[in-house]
């Protein structure tokens, strides 16, 4: 499907003491089935609401919200979140939070086993088999994120929505991760959408990359498609000049063109 | 939450140019090692306990014996604590009944409030509508006295007991109402959003979200209540006879039995805090690594 999610001439304002201040204008995008999106720009500019509008967590001012053919009313487990502070319940073990998630989805028609089979394998993929029982607290910030991501994932979600899911990592565990991210990707096949303000991230996973200008009244800037071949590879695409190529085109645009003036 | 956070014992102390502190200077010492962290937690309390007992005894020697010093409390207290559930007649039993009855009462007013204000809190909390109807009344009532509802228990339940059970009831609800508020209002979005975007059921979200999230302020509200509910009972039960441990505070006073105030004064203390630490804990169980 070409165009899996569509995003038609989105508006979007919030009503504050201040007055209105208008976040998104003219925002078109579309998504194909099973692309990776990277959505880039700098901090303010409204790539979290663009996502949080696919998730259905805001509502557009203006315009039309489409997946799958349907016009998004409201969040629902088939447009799955991993959200940047990791999200998970204190009080549930790993198993816990996502079984959570998989009861909700599958519940109503699968079986307990079943239900339990799809929850291990969650933990499996992102490999936290060991830390099955552990509670939230009691591992790093980097497994939290990666049950996080399983939790989503075991949704299988038509559209995998995630806010800067590595921004709070520090650099090594965000690679790791990354590279987990690229595999898992390439086993699902899933849609992505992930909001990022690392260059290297948007371009290592992501079949386009959409940048946007800054606010108020953002809109997507420019789009780079990003043809590098997959598997990709951190240390290979190092020395590829093609990389470099997508790196600084996006760069030339946050840097350059949309240059940010420090606040 | 106000639960004092432990000082790990690990923490590397400020540094100190050339003078070194007492405590490591007993770390040096190879011998005394494994024992300082001991002596560094017993040692300060006794030392306290002693200074207090001193100054007790100052007082009663300055007293010329009208306050008893520490030693014949103590020889008094063993006689009442020998047998502590003797029953002679209604206005004369041993010291375990009048813990007993006056931990019941609290309990009793206490447990009411709880299953009141608890979920009168989550609704406050939960709709901002019903916060904004009842913030007028619950400001109004909440600075009364507790003691100040002692008439109108008398007036309305024509008996002492359920009058002080009353006192209690109307004293540690304000403290569950708001703190479960509070607790609700408090509930990260993030966790709510998960809830959206699973689409869980009301019920789900309550008892998996709501619930778990708003438990540690609702045991600190608890904590709170319990607190006052026996601050106020010894007050309510002077006034209202009966057995218990007011009543008997003051019975005594009219036997003018000083060593006995002075033992009730411990036992009310001593009840306090267990039942402070006990909430203590269970808070604690209940926080799951939540920072409060």
């Amino acid at each position: 499907m070409d165009r899996f999610v569509e995003l038609e001439n989105i508006r979007k304002h919030f009503d504050t003491k201040k007055g209105r201040f208008v976040a998104l204008q003219d925002v078109n995008l579309t998504i194909r089935q099973g692309e990776f999106v990277s959505l880039i720009g700098h901090s303010g500019c409204g790539k979290s609401t663009v996502l949080n509008i696919i998730a259905g967590l805001l509502d557009p001012s203006d315009g039309i919200a489409l997946c799958n053919g349907r016009e998004i009313d409201g969040p629902g487990p088939e447009r799955a979140v991993v959200f940047q502070n990791h999200s998970l319940l204190p009080w549930l073990t790993c198993y816990g939070n996502i079984l959570l998630a998989v009861e909700r989805v599958f519940g109503a028609k699968e079986s307990k086993l079943q239900l339990a089979a799809r929850t291990e394998e969650a933990l499996a993929l992102v490999g936290l088999q060991h830390a099955r029982d552990k509670h939230p607290h009691e591992i790093s910030g980097g497994m939290k994120q990666r049950v996080g991501i399983a939790r989503a994932l075991a949704m299988e979600p038509k559209v995998l929505l995630m806010d800067e899911p590595f921004g709070a990592l520090d650099a090594l565990t965000r690679a790791n991760l990354q590279d987990e991210m690229v595999k898992i990707v390439e086993k699902t096949g899933s849609t992505v959408v992930m909001v990022t303000h690392d260059v290297d991230e948007a371009v290592l996973l992501s079949d386009r990359i959409v940048m946007m200008t800054n606010g108020p009244a953002a809109t997507v800037g420019e789009i780079l498609q990003v043809d590098l071949p997959r598997p990709r590879n951190r240390l290979a695409l190092a020395s590829d000049p093609a990389y470099h190529a997508c790196r600084s085109a996006v760069l030339d645009f946050l840097y350059q063109k949309h240059k940010r003036e420090a606040a | 939450m106000t639960v004092a956070k432990p000082v790990a014992a690990n923490l590397p102390l400020p540094r100190r140019r050339k003078t070194v502190s007492p405590a490591a200077r007993l770390a040096a010492t190879p011998w005394l090692a494994p024992v300082v962290p001991l002596l560094r937690a017993v040692v300060p309390p006794l030392l306290g306990l002693l200074a207090f007992l001193l100054l007790w005894t100052l007082v009663s020697q300055l007293s010329r014996g009208s306050l008893p010093g520490p030693v014949s409390t103590w020889a008094s207290a063993r006689v009442l604590f020998a047998d502590p559930f003797y029953q002679n007649g209604p206005n004369d039993q041993g010291i375990g009944w009048n813990i007993l009855m006056s931990l019941g009462r609290v309990g009793m007013g206490f447990g009411m409030a709880a299953l009141v204000g608890i979920p009168l809190g989550f609704l406050i909390g939960r709709f901002d509508f019903l916060a904004r109807m009842t913030a007028p009344v619950i400001s109004l009532l909440r600075p009364v006295s507790p003691l100040a509802w002692l008439p109108i228990g008398l007036l309305v339940f024509k008996a002492a007991s359920p009058a002080s059970i009353w006192v209690i009831f109307i004293s540690s609800i304000w403290p569950m109402i708001l703190n479960t508020a509070a607790g609700v209002r408090a509930v990260p979005q993030d966790y709510l959003n998960v809830a959206r975007v699973l689409r869980l059921s009301e019920w789900k979200v309550f008892t998996v979200i709501l619930l778990p999230a708003t438990l540690p302020h609702m045991l600190t509200g608890v904590r709170l209540a319990v607190g006052t509910a026996w601050l106020v009972i010894v007050a309510a039960e002077m006034l209202t006879g009966g057995v218990g441990l007011g009543f008997w505070v003051w019975d005594e006073w009219n036997n003018l039995n000083v060593e006995h105030i002075l033992i009730a004064i411990f036992v009310v203390g001593l009840v306090g805090l267990l039942l402070e630490q006990a909430l203590v804990w269970l808070a604690r169980k209940a926080s799951f690594g939540q920072e409060n």
